[in-house]
């Protein structure tokens, strides 16, 4: 019995001696990455993308060290610089497949700008952006998702800001993709970056994730099956929802599902003369 | 070989090819953007990909993604700008990321004055991002130089994995003189070392070979690569320990002070009987030259030192080129940065400042003016 392997399916796709990772209990990270890896597990499988060809990049967060587990080539770079730092990895082999995968501050704060130029072009890559409504790594700071009035190191008086709905805003550029899964709905985040591999252009997906380290403490959801729950009462799913319907408000509900989805040339096919 | 009649600014953009750029990216800015948008022209006839990014920030971050790419990839920015990529070369230096980011100078602080002249940067091409690192910097006189220097920046970035810093400036960017241009063959173009085959085994992909420089794991060949901005051990992996940090700092310095000879460079004229020494750079050496043969005309034994590299020097060098000199007179266009370095490496002389500040080259008889005092 001792003696018997235990080979996680997945384990293949990571630097398993690298394991176990620095995320806390609780935390939502691990759910989406193992998530994305079945997806991207099922690609390759079948034959539709090439594992030599994939690029993990990602920034500065928690969020931003789960690439470095993983078994691909990986870059960890500047805070907020993944997205264009992948720019110019795929611009100059355009077969590389790149992922970018970041916190809320990372993708929609430091590099907000990045982001907006990104799905402006219609890149072609995969972001993947979760959202755990805090700055975490540094301790519990206000964060471009925080909800209103909520207390956090930064904001001791509560948050005076409204808070950023990423979905809006990149839905309104020439993103191909734009959707938005929960923790609490794994299975859709599969869903999501499985369909996101095979298209072509800039493909967004929100993760909405539980953080009962930071986020939790600050709203009073310390314990981590509390917070999941808390979070599983307000994730709403929606057939095809329009951009209108993407709220994302604690107090009166999460909207997930597939915003965006369109068909349009990428940047390099552009850059290559192609019109459609 | 061909010659040809250019600017500064599209010397380095030939150059640039010829040393097999394939990627550029930049934001416009005066006096620099001549280089992007030849290169807008050229660079696609022969396969490379230029794209304008958002910003500085993006363009440089663009730059090292591409390199890891594969391929030869540079950026062309001034003042304002490389204040934006100041970050960014310290992830290039700590990922070992060879780039070649073009510094055109133009008056500071701040926006200053585009569209004008200065050397004020020499001291921020060295330090302009945090952590301790060197990174060369080398600074051309002529349109000529601009293009042999753009090879040699390119060169030394893929030899020793680094990223390199070539300091232009306004005067330089904008001046035409004639040119001769290489093909493929007829000078000396260095590539990076990447690693001989694929490993099946974890490796450890930091692991420096004897000139301290690890090859570099493309993306895409299945090296699973793994770049890292933090401070990381032989694996890549994270590691705050001081055995780590000092084994990593002091391999990224070494790797660079180890190729002195071949990193540095500079010129000297006249030094065979010069009493006084005058010590110039860049634009600014152009007028140092000719006031050096006006004071010679005049009966004073001047000596001419041009530094080709501003960073780091070779003070062994510098020190012996002109062994009877008594005085050593540092002749630039700011508020007198070489001259600190040279007081230091000159102890058995009387070191004097020259400063010019200039919105133009600096003048023969502004430069006489600021050298006489000390005569």
């Amino acid at each position: 019995m001792a003696l018997a392997m235990h080979v996680h399916p997945l384990d293949k796709h990571l630097r398993v001696k690298r394991l176990p990772t620095i995320f806390c209990s609780g935390c939502g990270i691990g759910i989406a990455l193992s998530a994305m890896l079945r997806a991207l597990d099922k690609r390759i499988s079948e034959g539709s993308v090439n594992p030599n060809k994939v690029l993990w990049v990602s920034g500065i967060g928690c969020s931003g060290r789960a690439v470095l587990y993983l078994n691909y080539d990986v870059a960890h770079v500047l805070h907020g610089r993944a997205i264009p730092f992948a720019i110019g990895a795929v611009l100059a082999n355009p077969e590389l497949k790149a992922v970018v995968l970041g916190g809320d501050g990372d993708i929609a704060a430091i590099g907000g700008n990045h982001l907006i130029h990104a799905a402006k072009r219609n890149f072609d890559m995969v972001v993947v952006m979760i959202t755990n409504f805090i700055y975490a790594m540094t301790g519990g700071q206000v964060a471009p998702t925080t909800p209103y009035g909520v207390y956090t190191t930064t904001t001791p008086a509560g948050n005076p800001e409204y808070p950023l709905n990423v979905i809006k805003l990149v839905g309104a550029l020439n993103a191909n993709y734009v959707a938005r899964a929960s923790v609490t709905t794994p299975h859709l985040i599969e869903q999501y970056f499985y369909k996101a591999l095979a298209m072509r252009g800039f493909r967004f997906i929100e993760v909405v994730a539980t953080c009962p380290e930071m986020f939790g403490r600050h709203i009073g959801l310390r314990d981590s099956v509390e917070m999941f729950s808390e979070l599983k009462k307000r994730v709403v799913y929606r057939h095809r929802p329009s951009l209108e319907e993407a709220m994302i408000d604690w107090e009166k509900g999460i909207v997930i599902g597939e915003f965006v989805e369109r068909n349009n040339p990428s940047f390099i096919e552009l850059l290559r003369g192609v019109k459609k | 070989m061909r010659r040809a009649f250019a600017t500064g600014n599209f010397a380095v953009a030939e150059g640039a090819m010829t040393a097999g750029l394939r990627f550029y990216a930049g934001y416009p800015i005066t006096p620099s953007s001549e280089i992007f948008e030849y290169l807008a022209e050229e660079l696609p006839k022969r396969g490379g990909v230029v794209v304008q990014m958002e910003d500085e920030i993006a363009s440089i971050n663009a730059v090292i993604g591409a390199s890891w790419a594969g391929a030869k990839a540079m950026t062309a920015t001034s003042g304002p700008g490389f204040s934006l990529m100041a970050e960014a070369i310290g992830l290039a230096v700590i990922t070992e990321t060879p780039v070649v980011i073009v510094n055109v100078m133009r008056a500071g602080p701040s926006t200053g004055a585009p569209t004008k002249t200065s050397q004020s940067d020499v001291f921020q091409a060295r330090w302009a991002s945090h952590g301790d690192y060197i990174v060369p910097v080398y600074a051309p006189w002529s349109v000529q130089e601009a293009y042999d220097l753009t090879i040699k920046a390119f060169n030394t970035a893929e030899l020793l994995r680094t990223p390199v810093i070539l300091l232009s400036d306004a005067t330089i960017a904008h001046l035409w003189e004639s040119l001769t241009i290489y093909d493929r063959g007829e000078v000396e173009v260095i590539e990076r070392k990447i690693p001989k085959k694929v490993s099946d085994e974890p490796y450890p992909p930091h692991k420096p070979d004897e000139d301290l420089v690890p090859p570099m794991p493309i993306f895409g060949a299945g090296f699973k690569a793994l770049v890292e901005s933090l401070l990381h051990d032989e694996w890549g992996h994270y590691s705050p320990t001081n055995s780590v940090y000092h084994s990593l700092v002091k391999r990224l310095v070494d790797k660079v002070v180890k190729r002195l000879s071949y990193v540095y460079e500079q010129e000297t004229r006249f030094c065979e009987d010069a009493e006084v020494l005058l010590v110039s750079y860049g634009s600014t050496a152009r007028t140092v030259y000719l006031v050096i043969k006006e004071l010679r005309k005049r009966g004073v034994r001047a000596g001419f030192l041009r530094l080709k590299t501003l960073w780091p020097l070779d003070e062994e060098r510098i020190r012996s080129c002109c062994p009877n000199a008594k005085k050593v007179i540092v002749v630039e266009n700011n508020i007198g940065k070489i001259y600190m370095d040279m007081s230091r490496i000159f102890r058995n002389q009387d070191v004097f400042p020259a400063s010019v500040l200039s919105l133009e080259l600096p003048t023969p008889s502004e430069v006489l003016e600021a050298v006489e005092p000390w005569l």
